[in-house]
This record gives C-alpha cells, sequence and structure tokens, in this order.
C-alpha cells in the first residue's frame, strides 16, 4: 500500500504536499512514509470531574499507525452499521436493529484504552463493541440477517452476540450493569488485575439496579467501570425530559466520575486508560460519562427526527463527526495522506460488501438447531415440540 | 415398617434408641440423623471446599449465619471472599451473581425467599436462563439461585407464594423441589455442580425436619441426579405425586390409608424440570389412578402440567378415572391460623382425594 502511494503519490496535486519548498524553490517530492510525522500530541478537552481530585490529562500522544488504526476501526464500523441500515430497508434483517453511527469514538476509544484479556458488557446497540471486542463484521452482518454464519448462529440476533470477554448484547434495559458489576467481582475474585468495562445509556442512567450495582461495587471496592453512553435520547425521550439531573457522572454519588468528549476518540481513549488504573489500582468503581450523539433513530422503526430536529443532527455532523474530527488532525498534522484515507475506505468498503454479500447468502441455521444449547455440559434431552407428536432433540 | 419408621423420626425421638429397643441383637446402624437445614450446610460446605470457584452470597448469609441458619458456620471458616453479606438489593445481587457465573466463578445465590427473587426474576430469565441459547452455546451461566419457597407459618400473603410453577414454565432452567435431608445434600451438590442455572426450592418448615441418612449419603461425593423422581413408597391401588413438604403429607396418608387397606405409591417428584413423567406414567399404569399434590396454586401448576402430560402420554389410556389435583387454595395467604391452615392441603384433604378418586 505504501509502495503504491510512492508511486502515484508523485505527481499529483495534493494540498498537503509542499509545493514550495523551504528556499522557495519548486519541489517535487516523493512521498514516502518516512515523510510522515510518526508521532503528535494533541489537546484534548478537559474532563469535568466529581470526586476526584484530578482528571485525564488535557494532551493526547497519538502515533501514525494508532490514528490510522482508530480510524480502520471508526470506519469500519460506520459502514457496517450503514450497510445494516441498507439490509434492514431491503427487509432482509428484521426485528430489532439499533445502530451505532456517530457513536464509533466510543467503541474505539476504550478498546484503545483497554486490554484484550479486560471485560466489556454493553446494551443492545452494540455492533460496534462486538466488532471492537474481535468479531468480524462478517460474522456480525450474518447475525443480523439470521444466518448460520451468523457469531450466534442466527440465534441470538442483533441483540445477542457474544465474545471472549465480551458478554453482549442485552435486551433488557439496565440488566446488563449488574451483571457488568458481576464480571468486575470475578475479575477481583480471581486477582487476574483486570477490569470490567460496563456500558450503559442516558435512559438507563434512571434505573433502579444500577444503583444498586454502585452500592455494591463502592462497598466491595469491584475493579468496574462504569460507562454512560450519554447520546441525549432515551429512545424518543431528550435527557431533559427523564432525568431529574444530567450529570450522570455524578449520578453514582459516593462513586467517583468523569465527564468526557464521546466524540473525540483520544479523549475517550485517555479517559477509559485514566479510569482502568484507577480501578486496578483497587480504589473501586468509577464512572464515565461519555457526551455522544447518534445520527440514526433510536431503531430502524424510529426515523429519529419527531423529537430532535434534522438541522441538530447536521450541526453535529459537520461539526464534531468523530471519524472526520481524527481525519483532519492527522491530515492537519501530516501524519498521513488523503490517499492513504481513500485506500482504507476501499478496503472497508470491500470489506463490508463482501460481508453483506455473505450475509446475505449463507443460509438460515438448520431445523436441527431449533432446540440445542439449552443446557451446557448435559445429555441430549428431549423437547416438546408445538404438538405431542413433535418431540425434539437437544444437544448442548 | 419403613414408613412408620420415618414417621418416628420425624417426630425428633432419638432413633438409635428406638431401633435398639426395635431390633437389640443388631449392631448400631450407620445411619446417622440429619435435619434438612444440616444437610443443605453440608452441602455447600462441601461444594465450598471442592472448588474454590464456588461462592455464597445473598442477604445475611454471612455473619448472620444465615436467616435460617442454613449457612452457619460457613463464613467463620470460608471467610468474607466466599461467603459474601448483600445489602437488600436482590436485583442488583441476583445481576451481580449471574455476571460472577458469566466470568467464570460458580456462585450460590441466596434468596432470603423466593419471594423475594421476583424482585430479581428478570436476572433469573432473560440474563441467566435464556443466555446459553441466545448465544448458542458461547455463553454458560453456571448459578444456583436458592431459599426457602411455598407457604410457611403466618408470614401472610406477601411472603407465602411457591414460585415452583413460575420457574418450572421456563426454557434454560432446571428447577429442583428437595423434601428429604438426604434430597437436600445430594440435589444441592448435584445443582452447584451442573453447569447450568438451577432454581432451588427449599421448604423453610423442612429445614428442622430430621431425616435418616444413609452412610453412602454421608459421603462427599454423593450426589443426586437432577431430573429423577423417587418412589418413596410403593403402592398398587394409586399413585400419589407430589413435592417438597406435601411428600410428607402424602406417605402421612398413605399411611392411614393403608389402615383402610388403599395401598398408595408415593412419588417424590425431586425436580419440578425436567419432569420425570417417565416415572410418573410408569407407576400410573401399574395403578390406574392418579393425584396429585402440591402447595401452589392450581391454576397453571404442577398438578396441571402432570395432567396434561399424563394425557399427551401411553398412562392415559391405563387411567380408571381422570386424575385429580390437591392443590394450595386459590387465594392469596391469609394471617389467621384456622385460616392459613385451610389454605394449604392438609393430610386429610389428600385421604378425601384419594378416595374420590377411588370412588370409594
Amino acid at each position: 500500500m505504501k509502495l503504491s502511494i510512492i508511486m502515484s503519490g508523485v505527481f499529483l496535486i495534493n494540498p498537503c504536499l509542499c509545493v514550495f519548498g523551504h528556499q522557495g524553490a519548486r519541489v517535487v517530492v516523493s512521498r514516502s512514509f518516512a515523510d510522515f510525522t510518526p508521532q503528535a500530541s494533541f489537546d484534548i478537552k478537559k474532563c469535568d470531574v466529581h470526586r476526584l481530585e484530578e482528571g485525564p490529562p488535557l494532551k493526547a500522544e497519538l502515533t501514525r499507525e494508532q490514528g490510522l488504526q482508530y480510524y480502520r476501526i471508526m470506519q469500519t464500523v460506520r459502514r457496517m452499521e450503514l450497510k445494516a441500515d441498507q439490509l434492514y430497508k431491503q427487509k432482509i434483517i428484521r426485528g430489532f436493529c439499533h445502530l451505532y453511527d456517530g457513536q464509533e469514538a466510543c467503541a474505539a476509544g476504550i478498546e484503545a484504552a483497554i486490554n484484550p484479556s479486560d471485560h466489556l458488557i454493553t446494551a443492545y446497540r452494540a455492533h460496534g463493541y462486538t466488532y471492537t471486542r474481535g468479531v468480524s463484521v462478517k460474522e456480525i452482518l450474518a447475525e443480523l440477517t439470521g444466518r448460520k454464519g451468523g457469531v450466534a448462529k442466527g440465534k441470538g440476533g442483533s441483540m445477542h452476540m457474544y465474545a471472549p470477554r465480551f458478554y453482549g448484547g442485552n435486551g433488557i434495559v439496565g440488566a446488563q450493569v449488574p451483571l457488568g458489576a458481576g464480571i468486575a467481582l470475578a475479575c477481583q475474585y480471581q486477582g487476574n488485575d483486570q477490569v470490567c468495562v460496563t456500558l450503559y445509556g442516558d435512559g438507563a442512567a434512571n434505573q433502579g439496579q444500577l444503583f444498586e450495582s454502585f452500592n455494591m461495587a463502592a462497598l466491595w471496592k469491584l475493579p468496574c467501570i462504569f460507562i454512560c453512553e450519554n447520546n441525549q435520547y432515551g429512545m424518543g425521550t431528550s435527557m431533559e425530559r427523564a432525568s431529574a439531573s444530567t450529570d450522570y457522572y455524578k449520578r453514582g454519588d459516593f462513586v467517583p466520575g468523569i465527564r468526557v468528549d464521546g466524540m473525540d476518540v483520544l479523549c475517550v481513549r485517555e479517559a477509559t486508560k485514566f479510569a482502568a488504573d484507577h480501578c486496578r489500582s483497587g480504589k473501586g468503581p468509577i464512572i464515565m460519562e461519555l457526551q455522544t450523539y447518534r445520527y440514526h433513530g433510536h431503531s430502524m422503526s424510529d426515523p429519529g427526527v419527531s423529537y430532535r430536529t434534522r438541522e441538530e443532527i447536521q450541526e453535529v455532523r459537520s461539526k464534531s463527526d468523530p471519524i472526520s474530527m481524527l481525519k483532519e488532525r492527522m491530515l492537519s498534522n501530516n501524519m498521513a495522506s488523503i490517499e492513504e484515507f481513500k485506500e482504507i475506505d476501499v478496503a472497508i468498503r470491500k470489506e463490508v460488501e463482501d460481508a453483506a454479500q455473505f450475509a446475505t447468502s449463507d443460509p438460515e441455521p438448520p431445523l436441527e438447531e431449533l432446540c440445542n444449547h439449552i443446557f451446557h455440559n448435559n445429555p441430549p434431552l428431549e423437547v416438546r415440540g408445538t404438538n405431542p407428536w413433535v418431540t425434539l432433540k437437544s444437544v448442548s | 415398617m419403613a414408613s412408620s419408621l420415618r414417621c418416628f423420626l420425624r417426630t425428633g425421638k432419638n432413633a438409635v434408641s428406638a431401633l435398639q429397643r426395635r431390633e437389640f441383637h443388631r449392631t448400631l446402624p450407620v445411619a446417622v440423623q440429619v435435619t434438612v437445614r444440616d444437610a443443605l450446610n453440608q452441602a455447600m460446605d462441601e461444594e465450598l471446599e471442592r472448588d474454590e470457584r464456588v461462592f455464597l452470597l445473598g442477604e445475611e448469609v454471612a455473619q448472620y449465619d444465615g436467616a435460617y441458619k442454613v449457612s452457619r458456620g460457613l463464613w467463620k471458616k470460608y471467610g468474607d471472599k466466599r461467603i459474601i453479606d448483600t445489602p437488600i438489593t436482590e436485583m442488583g445481587f441476583a445481576g451481580i451473581a449471574v455476571g460472577a457465573a458469566m466470568a467464570g466463578l460458580r456462585p450460590i445465590c441466596e434468596f432470603m425467599t423466593f419471594n423475594f427473587s421476583m424482585q430479581a426474576i428478570d436476572q433469573v430469565i432473560n440474563s441467566a436462563a435464556k443466555t446459553y441459547y441466545m448465544s448458542a452455546g458461547q455463553q454458560s451461566v453456571p448459578i444456583v439461585f436458592r431459599g426457602p419457597n411455598g407457604a410457611s407459618a403466618g408470614v401472610a400473603a406477601q411472603h407465602s407464594q411457591c414460585f415452583a410453577a413460575w420457574y418450572g414454565h421456563c426454557p434454560g432452567l432446571k428447577v429442583v423441589s428437595p423434601w428429604s435431608a438426604e434430597d437436600a445434600k445430594g440435589l444441592l451438590k448435584s445443582a452447584i455442580r451442573d453447569d447450568n442455572p438451577v432454581v432451588f426450592l427449599e421448604n423453610e418448615l423442612m429445614y428442622g425436619v430430621p431425616f435418616e441418612m444413609s452412610e453412602e449419603s454421608q459421603s462427599k461425593d454423593f450426589t443426586i441426579p437432577i431430573g429423577k423422581a423417587k418412589v418413596e413408597r410403593q403402592g398398587n391401588h394409586i399413585t400419589l405425586v407430589t413435592h417438597s413438604r406435601y411428600v410428607s403429607h402424602c406417605l402421612d396418608a398413605a399411611a392411614v390409608l393403608a389402615k383402610e387397606g388403599i395401598e398408595c405409591e408415593v412419588i417424590n417428584l425431586r425436580t419440578i424440570r425436567p419432569l420425570d413423567v417417565e416415572s410418573i406414567e410408569t407407576s400410573v399404569m401399574k395403578t390406574n389412578h392418579l393425584v396429585t399434590v402440591e402447595g401452589g396454586w392450581p391454576q397453571y401448576g404442577v398438578g396441571a402440567e402432570i395432567c396434561a402430560r399424563i394425557m399427551e402420554g401411553p398412562a392415559f389410556n391405563y387411567l380408571d378415572a381422570p386424575v385429580t389435583r390437591v392443590t394450595g387454595v386459590d387465594i392469596p395467604m391469609p394471617y389467621a391460623k384456622i385460616l392459613e391452615d385451610n389454605s394449604v392441603p392438609q393430610i386429610k384433604d389428600v385421604i378425601f382425594s384419594v378416595k374420590k378418586t377411588l370412588n370409594v
């Protein structure tokens, strides 16, 4: 890829290329990757803190490799979600489909800050995290289309995708939060220095079971990072109409909190690093509020414009899009070229297209699978069918 | 002799001296008397010792020794890490227990009574029971939810509900209902060793009842398989199918009926889900008559399910009379003793129902 840039980029007119060299003479530059800035330091927004002496740093280091990786991840999630939108409108995906476009910096930033050995659990807007936790676009789309090649063999659907150290994908609002605290308890119990990232939305932030979880996590100092992805709307209800207090980072009361710019992948990463260090040092849980935004409605059955204006959505797209922001930062600091980004885009488009192709052509799960996976490590059992003459078989 | 000996033992009198009086020429028996409470305690103690991933959490389980003293001594022996007192937040701690199970531990989650499990029922059903299926086998949930279920004495409506039918309804769960001390110990050990969510329905009124425990059942590896019923008493004339406390009622009724020449076969279900229909069918095909006995409400209950299954299977053609259900009265549990006593099946109700079913 880099070689082709050198070859093709030489004679292209590129606004990033310095046509006039330092002495003023016209210079034709052959671009090699050695010309790119390998690393830069970026100012990031200061985080509001609650019950903390200090917050995450105000500067973030970004290497070229990291930048391209974050870009790749966010762009993949973006294109995957847009493809899901398309497939849903073609009625190839059915049921619930809650899309993540707009919020990519959250998933990418969090994953960049934690280890693969750490744990993560989220609610139903989960496709982005399913990807960052290691499931391929192919397996995600095939799960959405309900095929046997899906990550849950077609049996889970949009809200129930799993991977090692990724506990879904949970359909009941707020129920994932005690689960996450329990996973953190297991980390503490096993003494493995791991943390659990437990995500929920502004809508779930008022659930009683969250406060039960905060209480126990604080009491027992569980290594749990509670993260509120505040995209300002719980389904069709704005946060002001649902919450007596919209300072979600303070809602943990005795649990320290930070409020983070969720549209800036670097801000998310630094804050998550800070939070993970806090937990790993045995200080107990911490809450992060990520201020973010979703472009789509709550789900595919919600156009998303009855409770907010198109102007608002457009404004976020043009001023705060996480992918554009990262790209502009890298370009203006000479960390990559436009061609590189274009090549990445092309490659991602192909990956998503191939995945969609698979997701639409892979067969549905065979009926023999219907009753399997009721119990683990169990001898086969019989399951009653729809009528007394139908007895189906279930294996583990 | 066995059943009357059991009746005798349940009165709490000294079994050893009783046996010595009856058969003085034999050596001292190796069987020992153990209450259901102690049997549960032993089961948990042994499993905690055997597998360090096992831990117990719930209200008052640690420093208070258990609201009903079932976990007595465990905190002292195993400490804060493995015996955890929780705040009064069922939904939260049940969810925490499920999450811990997902991440590799083997929690025992105690509900002080199963009435309080309703606050947490979403975690039991949606997070625990369904996950293995939804994940197509990727994510298992090896957890036990245990605690007293059903009627107690004078605790009124909100504290007396039987949840056998509620949990028995759901795929992905195993639901167990022990009667005797041996049941309690063997089934709880199996439940803890099971890699799936098990709802373990105890009964507060049975906690203090002593039972003879065989030598075999005193072994640390003694388990009773989940999903298999036990014939507690053989008989030819009628089958009584029951679970938990009402096994005692049925055995007592059987003893009375035996004097009138009616021999009842009493089946202790031991497991509500999966239901051991075959054992019931085998018995019905022998006796031709069936009475189910439970403490829960009649509508959509355990007895209703047994009736439906018998109708759908080979035993139907062997029935000489419709199946009779003996159940709790279809009302919230009242407080006054006379009302409460008349809200749950009594021995006389079982006797009456047997005679009606046999048309004698």
